[in-house]
């Protein structure tokens, strides 16, 4: 593979081998041992759209392993604001590092990049399309805590027609056998050719407006935000949106190692009363964006991750 | 009606190329993909919505004086990936072509989705879009990997 576009790029195998160098890697992205693996080497960050998580975590990522980091910077000062292709901006950045990272509006702009590029590109958001490294990093935060990816059952719930993250993570759960719960208002629900495809790949799906009555026998419930801007009007926004918010008291009754996700950042769909419940993982999925980009980083680079790292061997 | 019949509802021509069993209505559509609606010299007769023993009815095209060759011919697999096409030489059937959809379109449509990086006409990478199934026929965006809806797509011709 050369970079990282879709979830399809990798095999389930693949996953589990870059999971389980991400576990390797844990003591490196807490900064608890310096590994300069990729010392020599520099990251490109181009994000055409604003990005806290992922650009911050992507740099983190590359400088806890030794590595160096150029940035676009912001679009509105680049050369982007003058007109310049996508193309022509690639074929510059492609010379300056060794594996690019990138956020782009425009659905289709990572693999557009990765033919118009000899390095690694790593799809950081590309529109309403796929957002591959946040589906590692959910992944590996549903094996932190459940020990395993397979049969577990997820419900995915709010923005599901706008949200890139639960369109690539639906697709690597059904990839694992996972059950899911799509629970959303009328008008935020999962695209029509998403839920076609995910059946066609043999998923068990079931589509619902109740976010509350869904979550009694899950494993893993992935909160995302429902944007104001799509709805008509406020009353409407603030009718649908009230259906979709987690309190601490609502999780009584849940499976005692039920997990609660979310992207970030949230607004208010997850009370503050949730986040000294065991079930919150929402703060530990961010910090896992760094091990996972950490993990994905170096397989892309092609730098094996030693076996024992910090060990005796 | 017979076969001969439709044929001769315009003259046969000399040389040129026949397009047969196009879909009834398509015709324009075909004409336009292969760039035969304007700006072009040589005579192009069309019969449409003649009866077809195969189809039940089906338009015809005959384009004189101008062989078309395969990559050409292949930009028809949309709308008429069933035409049969002859290659006349001397009133006499030359070759037989038949159009060929492959597993990829390349340049010959460009993806509807509003939001695809390749709509931005400036972008020099070539317009592509993947077969993944031919029936029903299934199109989708390399770039994107958005379905592509036949009949929006004949809009969309490069």
């Amino acid at each position: 593979m050369p970079g990282l576009i879709t979830m399809d790029d990798l095999s389930n195998d693949e996953i589990l081998s870059i999971l389980d160098d991400a576990e390797r890697l844990l003591p490196v992205a807490k900064g608890e041992l310096y590994l300069p693996l990729l010392q020599g080497k520099i990251l490109g960050n181009l994000f055409f759209e604003p990005s806290t998580r992922t650009r911050m975590s992507f740099e983190t990522a590359m400088k806890r392993l030794g590595g160096d980091v150029v940035n676009l910077g912001d679009v509105k000062t680049s050369s982007v604001v003058k007109g310049e292709t996508l193309f022509d901006t690639i074929q510059m950045v492609d010379g300056y590092t060794d594996i690019i990272a990138m956020r782009h509006p425009r659905q289709g702009a990572a693999q557009y990049a990765q033919d118009a590029a000899r390095v690694p590109i790593l799809n950081g958001g590309d529109g309403a399309g796929h957002h591959p490294t946040q589906t590692m990093l959910d992944l590996f935060t549903i094996r932190q805590s459940h020990g395993r990816l397979d049969g577990l059952k997820v419900v995915l719930a709010g923005d599901l027609r706008y949200g890139r993250t639960v369109h690539s993570l639906s697709h690597a759960l059904t990839r694992f056998g996972c059950e899911l719960i799509f629970a959303s208002p009328e008008l935020l629900k999962m695209p029509r050719e998403i839920v076609e495809d995910l059946g066609a790949h043999g998923a068990k799906v079931t589509e619902t407006e109740d976010l509350l009555g869904s979550i009694g026998t899950a494993d893993v419930v992935y909160m995302t935000r429902i944007q104001k801007e799509r709805f008509a009007d406020e009353d409407e926004y603030a009718k649908v949106a009230g259906a979709y918010k987690l309190q601490a008291a609502n999780l009584e009754g849940c499976k005692e190692g039920m997990i609660i996700m979310h992207p970030l950042p949230r607004v208010d769909e997850i009370h503050p009363s949730v986040d000294a419940t065991r079930h919150a993982k929402y703060f530990q999925q961010a910090f896992n964006g760094v091990v996972a980009r950490m993990a994905l980083l170096c397989r892309l680079l092609h730098v094996e991750v030693p076996a024992n790292i910090g060990g005796d061997a | 009606m017979s076969q001969e019949h439709n044929m001769r509802r315009v003259t046969a021509i000399q040389n040129g190329t026949v397009i047969d069993h196009i879909p009834a209505g398509q015709a324009m559509r075909v004409l336009e993909m292969l760039g035969l609606d304007k700006g072009t010299s040589v005579p192009v007769s069309l019969v449409m919505n003649v009866p077809s023993m195969k189809m039940g009815t089906k338009d015809i095209i005959k384009v004189e004086d101008r062989e078309l060759n395969q990559a050409e011919l292949n930009r028809l697999a949309l709308v008429a990936p069933d035409a049969h096409v002859a290659i006349i030489r001397a009133y006499s059937v030359a070759e037989k072509l038949t159009i060929e959809l492959g597993d990829e379109i390349v340049n010959v449509v460009r993806c509807t989705f509003s939001n695809c990086i390749t709509i931005n006409p400036r972008e020099p990478l070539a317009h592509r879009l993947r077969v993944l199934s031919r029936v029903p026929l299934d199109l989708r965006c390399h770039y994107c990997g958005r379905p592509q809806d036949p009949d929006e797509l004949v809009a969309n011709v490069i």
